[in-house]
């Protein structure tokens, strides 16, 4: 069993097509894409004879979560998200549906964020507001990454015509566009509740990452190790799914950050323009109701913060996926001691700076 | 010749699974809503209208599934996209989006455009002074604002902007009272109500061309020809420019032809905050009126918009670059 040696830390950055999709380029660690037109920059973490397991490379990737700052931002931000979503009643101690208050109070230590339109505690709201939010994030995260790595992966290991068909289907899912077709599923549904939105979401959104883990179990196809179970007569699903998956670890946790991501804003769009269910709780349908009651005038922070909480969600996911991008790719991370001579034209003043910036290390 | 053809078939595919998804959707979601609306319809429509839905949704024809869905595909290759149900009651769907697609080119598609090439400009200049602030504050910035949905940018604008400072109006595409002339008062009102909708869309998309020419831009300045350039002296604005930014610039150019296909549905919802009469509000308007024909015909429209962006953009790099025929 050849083994492929895996740089740890800064490898080489990636010169010239980073993904060529079928070349069996060697592993650069793990990496993900931040844009349209970059393939992914992908060579499993543990090419090494299949021998290191997922486990490993997550706590691989857990060291470099706290090494980088925005890594370290993203997942401050989402514990934080997480604990308040798990214990919204420690936080806040009113019913956030309760009509029952004097409406549109101000601020005060018994409505932080006062009352809204309809007489409900704006505070509860936002926090209780969090478990639809996360737990739509979640599920189509886990829901999608889950498709995508099934049709993904069969379509690269099994070859000829089930690859020639599913890739037809994810194309077809890819460039048909994602929102007017959820507005037209959700203005049939009437109301879409949370795990309706869930399953909506992920059976319309899989198909982005699908290419992304195909890229990457076609350019490990030909590897040994993979010849190798198939001399010993293993049956391919055992292959796919103790062989193949557990290399892609990296890029399945990109592909669920990339799938929160979208999941997040999808609902906060469909719940605003009222196709979600309004009378769930959440960020979404504060917006959407808020919109209705004429906010702007009377209650600015209905709209400011359920927003604000939209935007610190998605960049936790954001950082996170763009933390994982620079990990896998080093050649993207902020220049340190390593890049200056490709870092443009030293001039003086840059030459210091740089040199100030190495000192303080 | 082969590519194209290939192309070519997989453009008719994905327009024939649009067409098929109109198709099936009403008729697989719980609760019929074909019936929903006819009920809710009953009252006071009239009999033409109920013969729409009747036909749209094979209620009452005594038609099997099949011969509907080919009466349907007939329908559209003939261009009968039938007549709206509640929005404009009894007026040609055709007839209502081609007043409402100028609006939408001219607002999205302007913004599409200068947030390219803004975007790209900043994408170049962070690439090649990494390391400074500009390249340091920028990209983390720019995540956030890719995370921004559109329409809270739209309403935090119109609450800044138009109700608390009242400096723009932020309501329609131009004054309610007005009528539309090619006259420079009018067409300055109009520009002036594109501003903040206009802003919404641009600040939002502007972080992903930043950072995806940033990062191809950086790739290349790695590149050999980069740095011998660089050894034989020649000016810092010539490399950033003819050597790097020129070769970093090609993939970048495909997703700008991809995104000029997504104008028509890319901004539903700025239209919608900011109640711009293009296509994306008046696909919401058929949708809170349950207007299915003009809803279905206008998601139709944005695929096909797509589509035709795609193929274009697909035999424009064939033609430009012949390794991406052999690759392929």
């Amino acid at each position: 069993m050849a083994t492929v040696r895996v740089p740890s830390g800064p490898g080489e950055p990636s010169n010239g097509e980073p993904g060529s999709l079928s070349a069996p380029t060697p592993p650069a660690a793990g990496g993900l894409v931040t844009g349209a037109g970059v393939p992914p920059t992908v060579g499993g973490l543990p090419a090494a004879g299949g021998g290191i397991t997922g486990a490993r490379s997550l706590r691989r990737m857990a060291r470099a979560v706290t090494a980088n700052r925005k890594a370290t931002i993203g997942t401050v931000l989402l514990t934080f998200f997480i604990l308040v979503a798990v214990f919204p009643g420690v936080i806040a101690h009113d019913d956030p549906q309760a009509e029952i208050y004097p409406r549109l109070l101000g601020l005060s230590s018994r409505h932080l964020l006062g009352t809204t339109a309809l007489g409900q505690d704006m505070f509860a709201q936002v926090v209780y507001g969090t478990r639809p939010v996360l737990l739509i994030a979640f599920g189509v995260g886990l829901l999608a990454t889950v498709v995508a790595m099934l049709i993904g992966v069969a379509a690269a290991y099994l070859g000829g015509a089930w690859d020639g068909t599913l890739n037809v289907i994810t194309d077809v899912l890819l460039v048909i566009p994602l929102f007017p077709l959820l507005i037209i599923i959700g203005s049939y549904l009437h109301g879409a509740g949370t795990a309706v939105m869930i399953a909506v979401i992920a059976a319309t959104g899989w198909s982005y990452t699908a290419r992304q883990l195909r890229a990457q179990a076609l350019s490990l196809r030909n590897r040994d190790f993979l010849n190798a179970a198939k001399v010993r007569g293993e049956r391919r699903l055992y292959v796919i799914v103790v062989e193949i998956i557990p290399t892609m670890t990296s890029l399945l946790v990109a592909a669920f950050l990339t799938n929160a991501l979208y999941a997040v804003l999808f609902s906060a769009s469909l719940q605003f323009i009222g196709l979600g269910d309004p009378n769930v709780t959440s960020w979404g349908t504060m917006l959407y109701w808020a919109e209705n009651n004429e906010a702007f005038q009377v209650a600015p922070l209905w709209i400011i913060v359920p927003g604000l909480c939209i935007v610190a969600l998605g960049a936790a996911f954001a950082l996170l996926n763009y933390a994982f991008d620079e990990i896998g790719n080093p050649a993207l991370r902020p220049v340190r001691r390593t890049a200056v001579t490709r870092a443009g034209p030293v001039t003086a003043p840059a030459a210091r700076r740089r040199l100030r910036v190495k000192r303080t290390e | 010749m082969r590519f194209a053809l290939r192309r070519l078939g997989f453009f008719l595919l994905t327009l024939w699974a649009a067409l098929t998804l109109n198709f099936v959707l009403p008729r697989l979601m719980p609760g019929d809503p074909a019936l929903a609306i006819l009920g809710k319809l009953k009252a006071g429509a009239s009999p033409q209208a109920l013969h729409v839905i009747e036909q749209q949704f094979g209620i009452g024809t005594h038609q099997n599934v099949v011969a509907q869905y080919f009466g349907y595909l007939g329908n559209v290759a003939t261009l009968k996209f039938g007549s709206s149900l509640t929005t404009q009651p009894g007026a040609p769907v055709g007839r209502i989006i081609l007043n409402a697609i100028p609006w939408t080119l001219g607002l999205v598609g302007v913004t599409t455009v200068l947030a390219f090439v803004l975007g790209t400009g900043i994408g170049i200049v962070a690439a090649w002074r990494r390391g400074t602030w500009l390249d340091g504050v920028m990209p983390p910035i720019f995540v956030i604002m890719t995370v921004i949905p559109f329409f809270w940018l739209g309403l935090i604008l119109i609450l800044i902007f138009g109700v608390k400072l009242r400096l723009l109006p932020y309501f329609f595409s131009y004054t309610y009272t007005l009528t539309p002339a090619f006259t420079p008062s009018f067409i300055g009102n109009v520009l002036e109500h594109a501003i903040l909708p206009a802003l919404a869309l641009l600040l939002t998309t502007i972080g992903t061309w930043i950072l995806t020419m940033r990062n191809t831009m950086i790739t290349t300045l790695a590149e050999d020809y980069v740095r011998m350039a660089r050894a034989k002296g020649l000016p810092g604005r010539r490399i950033m420019l003819d050597y790097a930014a020129r070769n970093a610039i090609l993939p970048n150019l495909t997703g700008f032809a991809m995104s000029l296909g997504f104008v028509l549905g890319g901004a539903i919802l700025v239209e919608y905050v900011f109640n711009y009469q293009g296509v994306g509000w008046l696909l919401l308007q058929a949708v809170q009126n349950t207007d299915y024909p003009l809803m279905q015909a206008l998601f139709l429209l944005i695929t096909l918009g797509v589509l035709v962006a795609i193929l274009l953009s697909d035999l424009a790099t064939a033609i430009l670059d012949p390794r991406t025929r052999a690759a392929r």
